[in-house]
C-alpha cells in the first residue's frame, strides 16, 4: 500500500494535517514520525517507476526508484528527522510546516522521473524553504528571505524555460543525462548550478543560512544544495566543465571561511567548498566518482548538520554565534563541545570518522583520471576545511579565550539529535560497507589501507600540531619562525599567511563587483522610475489630444506599412 | 472548419437563441427604466444576465464541435439582411461576457449601495444592462455595420458607467471625458475601415466580405480599410500606446463596472480584431503580416514591459491593477501577431483566463474601497488579517496574474510560450517570461503591503460582506479550476483559433 504513494506526499498530507493538531508533544511526534516512516518507505521500495501521472498531455513519473535517487532521499528523510527531532522545542507552525514541505519537495524532486514534475518540486523547495528564513522575523532576514526567493525562484523558471526548450527540440521530457550545447542544456546546467552555488552564483547560500532561525539552518543546510548535486549527477555526470567549477568551489570559499566571524557564515563557506568536492566527483564521471560524490552528499549531510547543531546550540543559549564573543564554552556545554569534535573531525576526513571513507572516493577517483592539478587543489582545499571548518569552529567557540560566558548545556533534544548524528558520523567512519552498499555503482575500495590511513593521520597531525604551535606562539613571534616543518608541511605554516596575503585581494575583487552590481542595479531602477514612476512620461496624465495625435501617429504608420508591403 | 452549417429554420424556442442573447437584456434596460422602481432594478438585471448566461452556455456547447450556427434577423437572408452568427469564437466570448456579468451583479449590488447614491440606480442598472447587451451584441453579430452599432452602444453606456465614479472621485468624470473623445475616434476609424469595405466589397456581411476579398485579393483600398480598422479597434483593445484612457478609466469607474469591463469590454474588443484580421481579411496577404510583424508585435513587447513598469511603481492598487491590464493585452496581442494557430489559441485562452484573472482582482480592490474607503497602498497596508478572505483571493488572483502553475494564466502564458517557440523567436520567449517576473514584482508589492505591513492602529475595518466575498471567490476558484482543469479553455480556444486561421473558409 505505502508504495503506491509517493513519498514526498506523505510529507504534503502531514504538513496540511499538522495545523489542526493540538500544539505540543503531538505535533512534535508527527513531526518526527513522518520521516521515520517515509525512511522506512525509501528503504523497502523496489526500482523502478512506480507512480505515474497524466498531466497536460504529458505522463509524469513520479516516483523514479534507482540507486542514485534512493539513496538521496534516504539521506533527506535521515536529515529531516534529525532536524526535527533538534527542532523540537520548537512551537512555530510557520516553521513546522515548513519544514515538512520542504523535506518533501525535495524528496519528490530526487525521484521526480521527468523534467516537469522536478520543476514544480524545484520550485517547491524554493518557496517552502524561505519561511525558515522569514521565521526568524527580523527585518534583516526579511530582507535576506527575499533576496533568497528571488534568486531560488529564478532558478526555477530558468530551468523552466530549460525544459520547454528541450520539449521543442527533442519532444521528451524525460529527466535523463544530458549533453551541454544546445541552449536548452545550457539553461538546465545554469539553473542547477545557481541551486548548487556555482562560484559566483554562490552568494545566496551565505546570505541566507546564516539568517536562519537557529533550527531552520540546520534543515536548510540539507536539502536545497544536495538536490542540485543529485540533480548535476543525474544530468550532467561526466561533464568536464564541472570538475573546474567543482575545482574553484572547494577554493574560494576558505579565503572567506578564514577571515568570517560569524561562524554559522563560516559553516555556510565550507559547505560552499565542500559541494565542490562533490561537483568534482560528478564532473569526472566515472562510477567511482560518482558513487564518491552519493556518499559524499550523504556523509557531508549529517557532519555539516551536526555542525550547525552544535554552533546553534550554543546560538540558542549565548545568543551569538560570533567567534570574537565565544570561547571557553567547553567547561559547561561538554557534551554539544564532544559534538561538535566530532562533526569537526568529520569534516576534516579523520580516520574512523565518516569524511575520511568518504572523500577519499573522490580524491582517489580524480587521481586515477589523471587530473594532477585538481588532485592538488583539493588537497590544498582540504588543508582549508581542516583550517575553518575542523579547527576555528571548535576551537573558537569552545576553547580559545575565555569568553567569560557560562551557558547552560543545550536541551537535551538538542543532545539527543546531536548524539544521534555523532554516532552515525562515526558509525559510519568505522563501518563504510552498509554506506557503500547503497550507492549507484559497486563499490571496490577500501579506505582503510595503511597507506591511506597514515597518509590522513600524517596529513591532520602536522597541520593541527602546526595550529597548536601558530596559536601557542602567537605572542612570540620570535619563535614562530624557529618552527621547523617538514617540506612537505610547509604550506600549511605558510598558508595563514598566504591566505592573508590572497583575501585581501581576492575579497576585495569580489567586493568590487558586488558594489558595481549594486550601483548599476541602483542606477537602473532610478532611470526606471523616472520613466515610469508615478511622476514618469509613461505614467503621467496625458492631455487628450496627445492621445489623440497618438492615434494619428499609428494610423499613418500601418497606411504606411501595408501600403509598402 | 465549416462542416455544417444550420440553416435559418427557426421553429423552435432553442432556434431563436442566438436573438434572444441579446434581446433579453436589451429589453430588460428599457423596463427598468420604464417600471422605475429601485427595488426592482437589479432582480430585473440579474435576471436578464443569468437568462443570457444560460443561453450562451447552450449556444456554447452547440458549437464546440466546430458548427456554425446562422441565424436571419427577421428572416431576411444574408447578404442583404442582418446575420447573427455564432461559432466557437464568439460563443466563447459570449459565455465569458454573460458570466462575469452573472458573477459581477450580485456584487455590484453592494458595492453600488455604498458608492453610488440611490436616486441613480434605476438608470444605472439600465446602463449596465445596455452596455452588456452591447457587448453581446458585438460578439455574435455577423454583420459589419451591426458591429459598429452595438460597439457604439456598448461604448456609450460605458462612458456613463464610468462617469458614476464621480461620486467617489471628479476625476471619472475627465476620465469618462478622455475614453470619450478617444473611443469616439476610435469608432470613427472602424467605421470608415468599414465604408472601405464596403467600397471594395459592396456588401456588409462579414462572411461576404471576407468572400470577396478572397476573390479579388488586395489592393488599396483595402488595404486602406485594414489600416483603419486596426487602428480603430486597437484602441479598443488599448493597444499600446493607444491605451491611455484605460488606466484612468477603470481607476475611477466604481469598482463593480471596473471589474466588468477589465474582463470583458477589452476582450470584446479583441475578439472583434482577431475576426476582422483573420476572418474577413485573408490571413495569408503580405500587408496583414507586416503589420502584424512590424507594428502589432512591437507594441505589444513595449507594452509587456513599459506598463508592466508603470506597475510596479504605483502606489494605487486599482491604478496598478489597470496598467497590468494594459500589459496583459500584450501578451493577447502577440499571440495574435505570431500568426500561427498556437498564437492565436494563446491569444483566445489568454482573453478568457485574464478575463476572470482581472475580475477576481478587481472585486477584490472593490472590497477594499467598501471597506476601507480606497485603494491607496497607505490606505490598504496591514489589512491581510483584517480581511482574510479578500486578501486570499488577492494572492490568487495574484498567482494567476503572474502565470504561476496550477492557476488559469499559466496555461495561456505555457501556450504562448510555445507558438514563439513553434516560429523559433527565441528573444520574444525570453521576454514572454522576463515579464511575468516584472508580475511578481508587482504583485509582490500588493502582497507585501496586505501582510506584511502593521495594521495602522485603531482601524476598524472588518472582513467585506459575504455577498462581495461570495462572487470573488467564485471568480477566484476559476482561476484555480481553470489552470486545473484546462479541457474546456483550451479546446474551446483551439477549435477557434482553427476556425480563424483558415480565413474567410472559416466563416463558411
Amino acid at each position: 500500500m505505502l508504495e503506491q504513494i509517493p513519498t514526498a506526499f506523505l510529507y504534503f498530507l502531514a504538513a496540511l494535517a499538522l495545523p489542526v493538531l493540538p500544539r505540543g508533544a503531538i505535533r512534535g511526534v508527527v513531526l518526527l514520525a513522518i520521516p521515520a516512516i517515509a525512511a522506512l518507505q525509501v528503504w523497502s521500495l523496489p526500482l523502478g517507476n512506480l507512480v505515474q501521472l497524466e498531466f497536460f498531455g504529458f505522463s509524469l513519473d513520479l516516483m523514479r526508484v534507482d540507486k542514485l535517487s534512493r539513496v538521496f532521499a534516504l539521506i533527506f528523510c535521515i536529515a529531516a528527522f534529525l532536524g526535527n527531532l533538534y527542532a523540537w522545542h520548537v512551537r512555530d507552525i510557520v516553521q513546522q510546516v515548513a519544514a515538512l514541505m520542504y523535506a518533501g519537495a525535495a524528496i519528490g524532486a530526487v525521484f521526480a522521473g521527468d523534467l516537469i514534475t522536478l520543476f514544480f518540486y524545484w520550485e517547491g523547495t524554493a518557496i517552502s524553504s524561505v519561511f525558515l528564513i522569514w521565521a526568524r522575523r527580523t527585518v534583516g532576514s526579511f530582507h535576506t528571505g527575499m533576496r533568497y526567493l528571488i534568486i531560488q525562484v529564478g532558478s526555477g523558471v530558468i530551468l523552466l524555460a530549460g525544459v520547454i526548450l528541450m520539449y521543442v527540440d527533442t519532444g521528451s521530457i524525460a529527466f535523463e543525462r544530458m549533453e551541454l550545447g544546445s541552449p536548452a542544456t545550457w539553461l538546465i546546467f545554469l539553473s542547477f548550478g545557481i541551486k548548487c552555488a556555482f562560484p559566483l552564483l554562490h552568494n545566496w547560500l551565505q546570505d541566507s543560512y546564516p539568517a536562519a532561525t537557529v533550527t531552520g539552518t540546520v534543515i536548510l543546510s540539507a536539502f536545497t544544495t544536495k538536490l542540485a548535486v543529485y540533480a548535476l549527477a543525474r544530468g550532467f555526470a561526466g561533464t568536464e566543465i564541472l570538475i573546474y567549477i567543482g575545482a574553484i568551489m572547494t577554493l574560494f570559499p576558505i579565503f572567506f571561511a578564514e577571515i568570517e566571524n560569524d561562524l554559522r557564515r563560516v559553516l555556510a563557506y565550507s559547505l560552499n567548498n565542500q559541494l565542490g568536492f562533490m561537483v568534482v566527483g560528478i564532473g569526472i564521471g566515472t562510477e567511482m566518482s560518482l558513487n564518491g560524490t552519493a556518499s559524499h552528499a550523504f556523509a557531508h549531510i549529517l557532519y555539516k548538520a551536526l555542525l550547525f547543531m552544535s554552533v546553534g546550540a550554543v546560538m540558542f543559549r549565548t545568543g551569538t554565534s560570533k567567534a570574537s564573543e565565544l570561547g571557553g564554552l567547553y567547561r559547561t556545554m561538554p557534551r554539544t563541545a564532544m559534538f561538535c569534535l566530532v562533526g569537526a573531525a568529520s569534516i576534516s576526513a579523520f580516520p574512523l570518522f565518516s569524511g575520511f571513507v568518504t572523500k577519499s572516493l573522490v580524491m582517489s577517483a580524480t587521481a586515477e583520471e589523471n587530473y594532477p592539478w585538481i588532485w592538488a587543489i583539493m588537497l590544498f582545499a582540504s588543508a582549508g576545511v581542516l583550517s575553518h571548518s575542523g579547527i576555528k569552529i571548535p576551537y573558537f567557540t569552545f576553547f580559545a579565550h575565555d569568553s567569560g560566558k557560562r551557558p547552560k548545556e543545550a536541551p537535551v533534544h538538542m543532545q539527543l539529535a546531536m548524539g544521534i548524528t555523532a554516532a552515525l558520523c562515526i558509525l559510519i567512519g568505522i563501518f563504510p560497507e552498509p554506506l557503500y552498499a547503497l550507492l549507484p555503482y559497486e563499490v571496490e575500495y577500501q579506505p582503510y589501507t595503511v597507506g591511506h590511513v597514515v597518509t590522513q593521520l600524517q596529513l591532520l597531525c602536522f597541520a593541527l600540531l602546526a595550529f597548536c604551535f601558530l596559536m601557542r606562539t602567537g605572542i612570540h613571534p620570535a619563535e614562530i619562525r624557529a618552527i621547523n616543518l617538514d617540506t612537505d608541511w610547509t604550506y600549511r605554516r605558510m598558508l595563514p599567511r598566504l591566505i592573508q596575503w590572497l583575501s585581501g585581494p581576492v575579497g576585495g575583487i569580489f567586493k568590487g563587483i558586488e558594489i558595481l552590481k549594486t550601483t548599476w542595479l541602483k542606477g537602473m531602477i532610478i532611470t526606471l522610475y523616472h520613466s515610469f514612476g508615478p511622476q514618469g512620461r509613461t505614467s503621467q496624465f496625458w492631455p487628450t489630444g496627445a492621445m489623440v495625435l497618438w492615434i494619428a501617429v499609428l494610423l499613418g504608420i500601418t497606411l504606411m506599412v501595408s501600403y509598402a508591403s | 472548419m465549416a462542416t455544417e452549417t444550420v440553416l435559418h429554420t427557426a421553429l423552435t424556442l432553442v432556434d431563436q437563441l442566438p436573438a434572444l442573447q441579446i434581446l433579453v437584456s436589451f429589453i430588460a434596460a428599457p423596463l427598468i427604466v420604464v417600471l422605475g422602481s429601485r427595488r426592482l432594478a437589479w432582480p430585473i438585471a440579474f435576471a436578464a444576465s443569468a437568462l443570457s448566461l444560460v443561453i450562451a452556455a447552450i449556444l456554447l456547447s452547440q458549437v464546440l464541435d466546430g458548427s456554425i450556427i446562422s441565424y436571419r434577423m427577421g428572416g431576411w437572408a444574408p447578404p442583404l439582411g442582418i446575420e447573427y452568427r455564432v461559432d466557437a469564437a464568439n460563443a466563447f466570448v459570449l459565455f465569458l461576457v454573460a458570466a462575469i456579468s452573472t458573477v459581477v451583479l450580485p456584487y455590484a449590488r453592494t458595492s453600488f449601495s455604498k458608492e453610488i447614491s440611490t436616486r441613480h440606480h434605476t438608470a444605472f442598472y439600465a446602463a449596465y444592462l445596455l452596455c452588456f447587451s452591447g457587448l453581446l451584441g458585438v460578439t455574435i453579430t455577423g454583420d459589419a455595420f451591426n458591429v459598429f452599432v452595438f460597439l457604439e452602444v456598448s461604448s456609450l453606456s460605458t462612458y456613463v458607467l464610468i462617469a458614476q465614479g464621480a461620486e467617489r472621485d471628479k476625476r471619472a468624470l475627465t476620465a469618462a471625458y478622455d475614453y470619450l473623445i478617444m473611443g469616439t475616434v476610435g469608432a470613427t476609424f472602424f467605421v470608415i475601415g468599414i465604408g472601405f469595405l464596403y467600397m471594395a466589397t459592396g456588401t456588409l456581411n462579414l462572411a461576404d466580405i471576407a468572400d470577396r476579398i478572397a476573390e479579388q485579393g488586395s489592393n488599396r483600398t483595402i488595404r486602406a480599410a485594414f489600416a483603419f480598422i486596426v487602428v480603430g479597434i486597437g484602441l479598443k483593445v488599448a493597444m499600446y500606446p493607444l491605451h491611455r484612457w484605460l488606466p484612468n478609466a477603470y481607476t475611477y469607474a466604481p469598482s463593480a463596472v471596473t471589474a466588468f469591463l477589465a474582463a470583458t469590454a477589452t476582450k470584446v474588443a479583441v475578439y472583434v480584431m482577431l475576426r476582422f484580421i483573420f476572418s474577413v481579411f485573408q490571413p495569408n496577404f503580405l500587408f496583414e503580416f507586416n503589420t502584424l510583424e512590424f507594428i502589432i508585435l512591437p507594441f505589444a513587447l513595449i507594452a509587456m514591459f513599459a506598463c508592466s513598469f508603470v506597475a510596479i511603481f504605483q502606489s494605487d492598487f486599482k491604478m496598478m491593477l489597470a496598467f497590468s491590464s494594459v500589459a496583459q493585452i500584450g501578451y493577447i496581442l502577440l499571440g495574435i501577431s505570431f500568426l500561427t494557430e498556437t498564437g492565436v489559441t494563446a491569444a483566445v485562452a489568454h482573453l478568457f483566463n485574464h478575463g476572470i484573472t482581472k475580475a477576481t482582482l478587481f472585486m477584490a480592490v472593490g472590497a477594499y474601497v467598501f471597506t476601507a474607503n480606497g485603494s491607496y497602498y497607505d490606505t490598504i497596508q496591514g489589512l491581510g488579517r483584517r480581511m482574510p478572505l479578500t486578501s486570499a483571493a488577492v494572492v490568487v488572483g495574484g498567482l494567476s496574474l503572474i502565470g504561476v502553475p496550477g492557476t488559469a494564466g499559466f496555461i495561456s502564458k505555457w501556450v504562448l510560450v510555445q507558438g514563439a517557440l513553434e516560429k523559433g523567436w527565441w528573444p520574444v520567449a525570453i521576454l514572454i517570461v522576463a515579464s511575468s517576473l516584472l508580475a511578481v514584482i508587482y504583485v509582490w508589492r500588493v502582497i507585501e503591503v496586505l501582510y506584511m505591513r502593521p495594521t495602522p492602529e485603531n482601524c476598524e475595518v472588518r472582513e467585506a460582506p459575504m455577498s462581495m466575498v461570495v462572487p470573488m471567490w467564485i471568480a477566484a476558484l476559476a482561476c484555480i479550476y481553470f489552470g486545473l482543469n484546462t479541457d474546456l479553455t483550451l479546446s474551446a480556444a483551439q477549435t477557434a483559433a482553427q476556425g480563424l486561421m483558415s480565413g474567410s473558409a472559416g466563416m463558411r
